[in-house]
């Protein structure tokens, strides 16, 4: 007897994929709220990311965001993001240290750098770009938290109004991403299932990828003669938009409505008043009062309010 | 014509390069309301012709094309599919590619927004649709969320959504289990009875839908070789198809008892008014003794499988993170030369279990153990093709031993079902394999590891065969020569497993079945005792037989009726 066999890991791809990269309806405020006002929802809280400055905000923000995923069942997939995002913000920190030149607090001297002239890390330069990178991130996890719960298929049918035909080929990619990977796994598995294993060497590839290819070719053409017969020939670009009853307003439209304007506001607000300004050069500016502190808190509140009603989010 | 809803014309037809004409001179009338079965062998043109229907052939695959195709008054040459497909709706074997869009609801919108309809009739045939295949709870689901049968319903219920006149199926039920295949040939029913839909089915299984057709029309080289009721396509298979004929059918001619059959009720009536239907009958008293003689068996089997067994896998568990638990302590212990058929719903585990057995999925829990190497064929044979020529493939030697010499110039691609089938077994039972891809390797720098890695295992034939749904797209004379090979195959000594939900073909190739059920073994045991019992794990002879006796095949089923015959009745 053989002992048992561990070559290869537990594959949970195929039912990763659906899960992992992909809106999936599921019961939350935000799913159930539609497209268009999850959009504009997540468009404000991009515009506050982008306005203010002040580190607190911005980190009141980025709680409120986690909170959202969280409130919106999507926290362990955009913890992921999170990860991502790290892996993005924490050079530009890095590159912001060193070449930057403003700030007049030297925290280490790393002596000529040639070129690049006296090599001074300051504070203010390790500030800005914790900033810069924290903006980042927010941009990373707002669309991120877009991509898991505002339903896609609804914004690109908001789009046919303007072109129904490259509106559906953008849903169709979207659509055809998780069948091809499930192809391109079927198709590894049953390599891994030839006596030999999968093909090795260059050669080996390149017949595997040629492999790839063409069946995604012939998916292709079974996808296209499907699209034929349903009619997407004679596709006219305000087909279905035209007299589409209004769609009465539901509890989570209004509620991600009003958070929408509260954030947007509160941000612009902020920033006119000068409640939570910040100025990282030549020396860190940035009050800590309690109109900053309110600021925070009214984001994370305008930001996390709508989530607290759950009452009819089914799917 | 005069109200046909569909009518051909001596229709040739040749796809690009191909000299063979895949229609031949076809000529036919479809009435509007009818339900039209299409028969015949892989190749025959089943496929083609329902693509020369709905316009695919030839405005989509090209090729030569003469006489004249009109759908509902419309002649294919002047419409293409798009203005067709407002009179037809198409579904064909891969729910996988006829879903396109990210959710149900907007699938089935696609086709009526596609053509223009306003937003309320969009939303009103969304809703109807819905509503009369009962998907109505899934309008919101991503299409990836779907089980098979649930793909194939939504597939139909998009084809549907614009109150076609006609609806034109292509094996629609070759990926469902036996459930959700009957829902889907009883849904068709019903659409055909309450809405006067005409359907035109293809299909292999004929015993499936024979008895709700109203005529069959069997195709052979691209010709019409019968077209009839379904009584008369019975008495034309017995006499000119025998590779059409429904087990029920075939039972009938090896007792030479006339007329063939169409369907259970009427075979069980016939057998009955024949005094057939004897004391085993299982509506009868005396049903329990074959029961106790099949515990005796399977208590039997399970001994001889614990001491030499060639797989053991014992307790096994699936768990996906953050997910649900696909296997749930399965336990199943096959020995050298036996046959077991894995059968159970869509989702119930099968494919799960043979990864496991072949070590591509490692358990969460539980112990899995092999005599010697797990050879497994997966689902979809293309998918072990990765060269451009058949004799790339595997080893000469192989290529003999599978028949498949005279294609060794072939590409891969271009074989018929069965013969792709054949080639992918062969690939992964080559034991020559592991040094025919050295050759074609050779240049490839990590090729010692490899030779090192494989050469323990693999210069031996596998201890085991496992087999995911190899019937699937086949025929009767396909399946039933893949069954004589598994036959061959467990005779020589290999213990073979196959998933399958052809009740007729695990019964043809299997001695013990395992039936699974949301990742558990439900039940265990010969063959002959677990497929003669049931309603829809059971074949066509055991249905019609009552499971008496343990028959299952036709010429099981006809050595039975031959021991039961009065003299008066001689068989």
């Amino acid at each position: 007897m053989q002992a048992a066999r561990s070559r290869y890991p537990v594959r949970e791809r195929e039912a990763m994929i659906g899960t992992l990269l992909f809106y999936r309806r599921i019961a939350s405020p935000l799913h159930a709220t539609r497209a268009g006002i999850g959009a504009a929802w997540a468009l404000s809280l991009t515009a506050a990311a982008l306005i203010l400055y002040h580190p607190l905000c911005l980190l009141a923000l980025l709680v409120a965001v986690l909170g959202a995923g969280w409130g919106a069942g999507v926290g362990p997939r955009l913890a992921r993001s999170l990860r991502t995002a790290t892996i993005v913000a924490l050079p530009i920190v890095l590159v912001n240290v060193l070449v930057s030149r403003q700030g007049l607090t030297v925290f280490a001297r790393l002596g000529d750098l040639g070129p690049f002239g006296q090599g001074d890390v300051t504070v203010e330069a390790a500030a800005y770009g914790g900033v810069i990178a924290l903006k980042v991130t927010m941009l990373i996890l707002i669309t991120g938290l877009a991509g898991l719960a505002v339903d896609p298929d609804e914004m690109l049918r908001m789009f046919r109004r303007l072109s129904f035909r490259s509106a559906l080929t953008a849903t169709l990619a979207t659509r055809m991403l998780p069948v091809l990977a499930a192809d391109s796994q079927r198709l590894a598995e049953a390599q891994r299932t030839r006596p030999a294993g999968a093909p090795a060497g260059a050669r080996g590839r390149v017949a595997l990828l040629s492999a790839v290819v063409g069946g995604s070719l012939d998916r292709a053409m079974d996808v296209a003669a499907t699209l034929e017969v349903r009619g997407f020939a004679t596709a006219r670009s305000a087909a279905g938009a035209r007299g589409r009853p209004r769609r009465a307003l539901s509890r989570h439209d209004i509620a991600f409505a009003a958070s929408a304007v509260a954030i947007l506001a509160l941000a612009i607000a902020g920033r006119m008043a000068g409640v939570a300004s910040f100025a990282a050069y030549p020396r860190i500016e940035m009050p800590t009062d309690a109109g900053t502190f309110a600021l925070a808190l009214a984001l994370i509140a305008a930001t996390a309010l709508p989530f607290c009603d759950r009452r009819g989010i089914d799917p | 014509m005069t109200g046909a809803v569909l009518s051909l014309e001596n229709v040739t037809y040749r796809y690009p390069d191909v000299e063979r004409a895949a229609l031949s001179d076809v000529s036919l009338e479809i009435a509007p309301g009818e339900f039209c079965l299409l028969a015949g062998l892989s190749g025959s043109g089943k496929s083609t012709l329902l693509r020369a229907a709905c316009g695919l052939v030839p405005h989509f695959h090209g090729g030569r094309f003469a006489g004249r195709v009109q759908l509902a008054g419309l002649d294919t040459r002047e419409h293409g599919p798009a203005r067709l497909g407002a009179f037809a709706g198409a579904l064909f074997q891969d729910p996988e590619t006829q879903l396109v869009t990210g959710s149900v609801r907007a699938e089935l919108s696609l086709a009526l927004e596609s053509r223009g309809e306003s937003a309320a009739g969009v939303a009103r045939g969304v809703e109807e649709v819905a509503l009369a295949l009962g998907i109505d709870a899934l309008l919101d689901r991503a299409p990836h969320e779907l089980s098979g049968g649930e793909k194939q319903r939504v597939a139909l219920g998009a084809a549907l959504a614009g109150r076609p006149q006609i609806v034109l199926l292509d094996e629609p039920t070759s990926q469902l289990d036996p459930v959700a295949g009957d829902e889907l040939i009883g849904l068709l029913r019903r659409l055909n009875q309450e809405w006067e839909t005409t359907v035109v089915l293809a299909e292999h299984r004929l015993e499936r839908c024979l008895t709700g057709a109203d005529r069959v029309i069997a195709l052979q080289h691209g010709r019409v070789a019968c077209d009839g009721d379904p009584a008369a396509f019975m008495q034309w298979a017995s006499e000119r198809a025998p590779a059409l004929q429904t087990p029920g059918a075939k039972l009938f001619a090896l007792c030479d008892l006339h007329p063939a059959p169409v369907g259970v009720k009427q075979a069980r009536a016939a057998l009955r008014s024949l005094a057939l239907l004897g004391e085993d009958d299982p509506r009868e008293p005396g049903r329990a003794e074959p029961a106790r003689a099949g515990a005796a068996t399977r208590r039997r089997g399970a001994r001889r499988a614990r001491k030499l067994s060639a797989l053991a896998m014992r307790g096994v568990w699936h768990e996906l993170r953050n997910g649900p638990a696909i296997l749930r302590g399965a336990t199943l212990v096959v020995a050298p030369g036996e046959s077991v058929a894995l059968m159970g719903r869509n989702g119930a585990g099968k494919s799960t279990l043979l990864r496991h057995a072949a070590g591509l999925l490692e358990p969460t829990r539980g112990r899995i153990e092999a005599s010697g190497r797990v050879a497994l064929l997966l689902q979809n044979p293309g998918d072990y093709f990765i060269h451009e020529r058949v004799d790339e493939e595997l080893s000469a030697d192989a290529l003999e031993a599978a028949g498949l010499t005279a294609m060794a110039a072939r590409h891969p691609r271009d074989l018929s079902g069965g013969e792709r089938q054949r080639l992918a077994l062969a690939i992964v039972t080559d034991a020559h394999d592991a040094a025919q891809t050295r050759r074609g390797h050779a240049r490839a720098r990590d090729d010692d590891a490899r030779r090192e890695r494989h050469d323990g295992d693999v210069q031996a034939p596998p201890a085991v065969l496992a087999l995911d749904e190899p019937t699937r797209g086949m025929d009767r004379q396909g399946k039933a020569e893949l069954a004589g090979e598994l036959r061959r195959r467990a005779g020589e000594g290999q213990a073979v497993i196959v998933a399958t939900h052809d009740p007729e073909f695990a019964a043809a190739c299997a001695d013990r079945a395992v039936l699974l059920a949301d990742g558990r073994v439900i039940a265990d045991g010969p063959t002959r005792e677990l497929l003669a019992g049931g309603w829809y794990f059971a074949t066509e002879t055991a249905r019609i037989l009552g499971g008496a006796g343990g028959a299952l095949l036709p010429e099981e089923g006809a050595e039975l009726l031959r021991r039961r015959a009065p003299v008066e009745v001689a068989l």
